[in-house]
Order: C-alpha cells, then sequence, then structure tokens
C-alpha cells in the first residue's frame, strides 16, 4: 500500500524520445494513449472498457436504482455530466442483459442570471445543450433560476423517504423487469414490483403544483424569464458580500430547483454530475465552510436529506482528467457555460482556493484525490436521536442537514456565539414579545423578533436574528454575508416565519407535551 | 555552414472548456514556428504561445515552466506525459490540445 517503492521519475526518463513508447498495460498490445492514476497507461480500447465498467459497476454496487424507475438527470453541460449523459445514453441502448433499466430525464438550471450572463448569451447556450440533449431522446426539463421566486415553501420540507427496498427485493426487482420482457419505458404506474408508496407520490405531486403561482412547465417553458424577476435576482446576488457565500447560495438554490422539478415531474432519484476530483475539493472546502457535520452527504454516493428524493452520484469515481480524456476520444460533446468563479483570482472565495490547493497538490502528489476520495467513502452519518421524528426543526432550512447547532452551552460552537456578541455592538434584543401577529407598523426602533407575519415588511435587523436559528453553522454564514435578506426568494421567507411560530406554539404547550420517552 | 533549420507547422487547439477565454476565444490555431536549430520542445512551445496567443491573464493558463495544474495537454491525441511532458521534441504537423479540467460538472 506505501508507495515508496514507486518511482514518478522512471516514467519521464522513459520516454524522451518523441514517440509513444509505451503499452497498454492492460491488453500489452496496443500502445498506451494516456496515464490514469499513478502510471497505469491503457490504450484507447482499454480506457474505453474500463471507463463503462465503472459507471455500470457503481450504480450495480449500490443498488438503489430500481428498475424502471424515474431518474432525472442534472446536467450542467460542463464534461462530467455530459459525460454521464452519454454512459446512461449507452447503457440504455445496449441490448445485453446488463443495460441500464431506468426511465431518464434531463433537467439543465440556467444560472446566466446569478453569472451576469446576457439573455442573448444564455439563450445561445440553451440552444446549444438543446441540440444535444434532443440527440438523446430523453424529456428535457429546463429550469431558469429566476423561477426560485416562484417555488412552493414545501420544497424545504424532507418529505417522508420512500421505503427503499433491501438487497433481496432489488434482486427481486430485476426478475421480475427481466421476465416480462424489455417493454421499455413503461411509466411508473404499470409497475406494481416498485416498493413506492404510489398514493404518496401523488398527493406530494398535487400539492407541490397547488402551492406554486406559476408552475414551471416542463419543456414548454421557452419563453425567457421576466426581467422584473432578473432584476430580483440580480439584486439578490449582488448583495451578498463574499464569492463564497454567493457560491454557496447558488449551489442552495440550484438543489432547490432540481429536487423541485423532480418532485413535480414525478421522478424519484436524481443524478448529479460530480466527479471525483470535484467531490475530493467539495470535501476539504466544505470543511473550511462549516458544513463538517453533513460531509459524508455532501459527498457520498447517495444523498438523502430530501427524503423522497434522493440524490446520486455515479461519477464519483471519475478523475477529471478521465472524464475529459473520455470526453475528447469518444466525441462526448460538452458546453462551456462561464460560472460565478470564471477568471477570477485564486483567493477570491474559499471554494475556488481550495480547488486550487488540491490540484496543485495532485500534481506533486498523485494520489491526493484518490486518498481523499477513499477517506470520504468511509464518512457516515451519526444518526441523531432527533433525527425522524423531531421533523422540521431539526434540519437547517436552506441545506437540508439536521441542524448541528443545537449543542450545549461548554461547546465551541456556543464559545463563539458569545465571543461574536460582545464584539459587536447591536442593541440587545428584547424578549420576543408573545402576542398574535401584527404587523409592524408601529415598532420601527425595536426588534420584532419572532413573530411578525410574512406579508408584512419588518425592518432587516428584525429577520436576521429570525433566520439564524433555523439554520446550520455555514448557512447561518451565509446569511450573515447576504445585507439584503428580504431579497431572497419568498418561499424561503415564508417558511422561515412558519417555522418559527410552529417553535413558538411549541414552546407555549411544551409543558403539556406528553415527552417521547413517558409511558 | 548554414545551421539545419526547418520550419514547423502545428495546429493548437482548445477544447470546449474554458480556456479559450484566455485566447480571445479562438479554439484552433494553425501555428508556424519559426525556424530553429534545434527541434522545438513543448517548453519552448509554451513560451512562444505565451508571448504570442495568450491573450489575458497568463497564470490562468501557465504556472512557471509548465502549464497550471488542472490543464491537460495531448499530443495528437494522447497524454503528454506518455511522451516527456515539457522535454517532448515538437514535430510537423503535430497536433497539440490543451484541455482545462477546472470547470465543469
Amino acid at each position: 500500500m506505501c508507495e515508496i517503492d514507486e518511482n514518478y521519475g522512471d516514467i519521464l526518463e522513459k520516454s524522451t524520445i518523441p514517440c509513444v513508447s509505451q503499452m497498454c498495460m492492460k491488453c500489452k498490445s496496443n500502445s498506451a494513449a494516456l496515464i490514469i492514476r499513478a502510471g497505469d497507461a491503457f490504450c484507447r480500447g482499454c480506457f474505453k472498457e474500463y471507463f463503462v465498467h465503472k459507471f455500470r459497476a457503481m450504480l450495480g454496487k449500490n443498488r438503489l436504482i430500481f428498475p424502471g424507475e424515474k431518474v432525472l438527470l442534472a446536467v450542467s453541460g460542463g464534461p462530467a455530466s455530459s459525460s454521464m449523459l452519454a454512459q446512461v445514453q449507452q447503457g440504455l441502448s445496449q441490448d445485453t442483459p446488463k443495460k441500464l433499466r431506468f426511465v431518464p430525464g434531463i433537467v439543465y438550471i440556467d444560472e446566466g442570471g446569478a453569472t451576469g450572463q446576457s439573455m442573448e448569451e444564455r439563450q445561445m447556450a440553451i440552444a446549444q445543450l438543446k441540440s444535444i440533449f434532443q440527440a438523446t431522446g430523453f424529456p428535457i426539463h429546463i429550469v431558469h433560476l429566476e423561477q426560485v421566486f416562484s417555488l412552493p415553501g414545501s420544497v424545504l420540507e424532507a418529505a417522508s423517504p420512500t421505503p427503499t427496498g433491501t438487497d433481496g427485493s432489488y434482486k427481486g426487482a430485476v426478475d421480475q423487469y427481466i421476465r416480462k420482457g424489455s417493454t421499455g419505458g413503461a411509466g411508473p404506474s404499470e409497475e406494481p414490483t416498485q416498493p413506492r408508496g404510489h398514493p404518496v407520490l401523488d398527493v406530494q405531486q398535487h400539492l407541490a403544483q397547488l402551492s406554486t403561482m406559476e408552475v414551471p412547465s416542463s419543456q414548454h417553458s421557452q419563453e425567457m424569464p421576466s426581467s422584473q424577476q432578473s432584476q430580483a435576482l440580480e439584486m439578490l446576488f449582488s448583495s451578498v458580500r463574499t464569492l463564497t457565500a454567493r457560491e454557496d447560495l447558488l449551489m442552495t438554490l440550484r438543489h432547490h430547483l432540481i429536487v423541485h422539478t423532480a418532485r413535480t415531474q414525478s421522478y424519484a432519484k436524481v443524478m448529479m454530475g460530480d466527479s471525483c476530483s470535484r467531490l475530493a475539493v467539495k470535501l476539504l472546502g466544505n470543511i473550511a465552510l462549516g458544513r463538517g457535520a453533513s460531509l459524508a452527504t455532501d459527498t457520498g454516493f447517495s444523498d438523502p436529506r430530501h427524503g423522497d428524493i434522493m440524490l446520486v452520484r455515479p461519477m464519483r469515481d471519475y478523475t477529471s482528467k478521465e472524464i475529459a480524456f473520455y470526453n475528447r476520444m469518444f466525441g462526448v460533446a460538452s458546453v462551456f457555460i462561464p460560472s460565478l468563479d470564471t477568471k477570477v483570482s485564486e483567493k477570491a472565495s474559499i471554494q475556488h482556493l481550495t480547488e486550487s490547493f488540491v490540484t496543485r497538490l495532485q500534481t506533486d502528489f498523485p494520489s491526493t484525490v484518490s486518498t481523499i476520495y477513499r477517506t470520504s467513502e468511509k464518512l457516515q452519518t451519526a444518526c441523531g436521536p432527533q433525527d425522524r421524528d423531531a421533523g422540521l426543526t431539526a434540519r437547517c432550512l436552506l441545506c437540508m442537514c439536521p441542524l448541528d447547532t443545537t449543542s450545549d452551552k461548554s461547546s465551541a460552537f456556543h464559545a463563539t456565539l458569545v465571543s461574536e456578541k460582545l464584539s459587536q455592538k447591536l442593541p440587545s434584543e428584547a424578549a420576543p414579545p408573545k402576542q398574535g401577529c401584527l404587523s409592524s407598523t408601529g415598532r420601527q426602533g425595536k426588534d420584532c423578533g419572532a413573530l411578525t407575519d410574512g406579508c408584512c415588511s419588518s425592518d432587516r435587523t428584525g429577520r436576521v436574528p429570525e433566520l439564524r436559528s433555523l439554520l446550520c453553522y455555514s448557512c447561518r454564514l451565509t446569511i450573515k454575508d447576504t445585507a439584503a435578506v428580504d431579497s431572497l426568494p419568498p418561499y424561503i421567507l415564508t417558511e422561515a416565519t412558519r417555522r418559527m411560530q410552529r417553535s413558538q406554539m411549541r414552546e407555549e404547550i411544551a409543558e403539556f407535551l406528553l415527552e417521547e420517552d413517558d409511558g | 555552414m548554414g545551421a539545419l533549420g526547418f520550419m514547423s507547422y502545428f495546429l493548437v487547439s482548445f477544447s470546449r472548456g474554458g480556456a479559450e477565454l484566455l485566447f480571445a476565444g479562438v479554439r484552433n490555431h494553425q501555428v508556424t514556428l519559426p525556424s530553429q536549430s534545434q527541434p522545438w520542445t513543448m517548453k519552448q512551445l509554451l513560451v512562444w504561445i505565451r508571448a504570442n496567443l495568450l491573450k489575458e491573464r497568463p497564470e490562468l493558463f501557465l504556472q512557471g515552466d509548465t502549464v497550471r495544474p488542472g490543464i491537460l495537454v495531448l499530443i495528437n491525441d494522447a497524454d503528454w506525459e506518455l511522451m516527456g511532458e515539457l522535454s517532448y521534441l515538437l514535430q510537423d504537423q503535430d497536433n497539440v490540445v490543451f484541455i482545462s479540467t477546472l470547470h465543469g460538472g
């Protein structure tokens, strides 16, 4: 396991002559075309086999995707997600018994409003992507980030998870599917073997559609968002002071949109295209951001935090080099879309700095990324005692992870809170008035605390402490960097007030509630 | 005695990954290097690119002698690590591709 014997200098010495002198280490007959990991040379054919096999093995090993299930592919146009799309397309079209058996759809989130692109650039990018997507024949959903302003509050609820089958039921489901013949494209209503609660899914689908003001219609939403929405989005993002917080907020909103699309279009799972290198950077970056408590869900293969919609990361075993070579050699089309951290300086944000740190380390020590990856595989979420039943109040409002701030008085977190309070010069908060919802017209100078109604305009300082108690540590930092908290999309604000009211109510009747372990 | 020199034609291209932003969006460049007594090495090519093709932000493409970490180099569709990286001697009609892996997912 230790690498004392590996001497990377040998590889360089062997090939000073300008011709490809190494043979593929697998078939030993063709000349090598690329080097993966630390010195494994592969020829084109063996590399393709290796790449395709890894994808199937990743899906097969985890056994989470049942045959006939509807799976949403979140494609950003970049190389990893385009590669994932190509793999899914290839896997579905084969006639072997090993072919992939789920029903895919594609979603693309147009973030041009937040990254400062013009309408023409965005339309051009969407047109390019649509021509790629249409070649696959899967249903396409193009969602603009501006649609965040018309999301329902139910997005932030972790609905009850659909019962996932055990290994036995997975095998049974596969056998049954094969026996029925590969009719392909079977809708969810024709699959009696699926371990999903249909009534639950239908109800959620209806609920999601009922509470929106404008349902983002799939496939037909070709029109670009209104300038009013774009302006609102621009105002939100320009009020965020640091690039770190901006990237974090963008990612949160993107996830919410994807989950909402999956819910309304009745997809049970979502596949994200995070590669190994990406996830290694994300792991270290998240620790720096204060998200250490949710590392397992953020970087693991499956991400169950939204309850009924499971996020899956099948590309997590591929390094970005492998993906880039595969795309180049086998003609996988991808579109480059500038993001928030294009062409910024190295230290502009925590995420960007972590990325350059890891990539630089990787050149000198080629096992960096794989070591981080192996470590992340061993992480597991410890199920807190309040995991299932406490429901809403135990989860962060924005990132849906269990709150890590409910620790006792002697923790390090409490110490940071105390020192923060001491170093600020804000007036001390008055005790929140225990009255019903009132409009805040007469309360300009005071902190309104918790009980303002969602529809009335309250002063900004009153909102910030309100959100903070509902957020995990790193989301708090993000919101702290957001100057205009009331320009957050309405679904976040209404959900926040709702949770505050619920917790107030719970406090009031706390002494009348029976404890879980009584009688 | 005249020095033995030769002109070389190369195709330098940037795949659609963001690196082309630093080269005014032009993805394919047909490059003719001035003749020189010794064959051109990759190292010299990089210096030449920096001087002639790179339009902005050199630190996003080059780092010291070599390309920035995260940028892959393919010579005739093969990994440059197999060819000796910087010490590879360029030949006529070689096709060099730079792919940036720092974006996209």
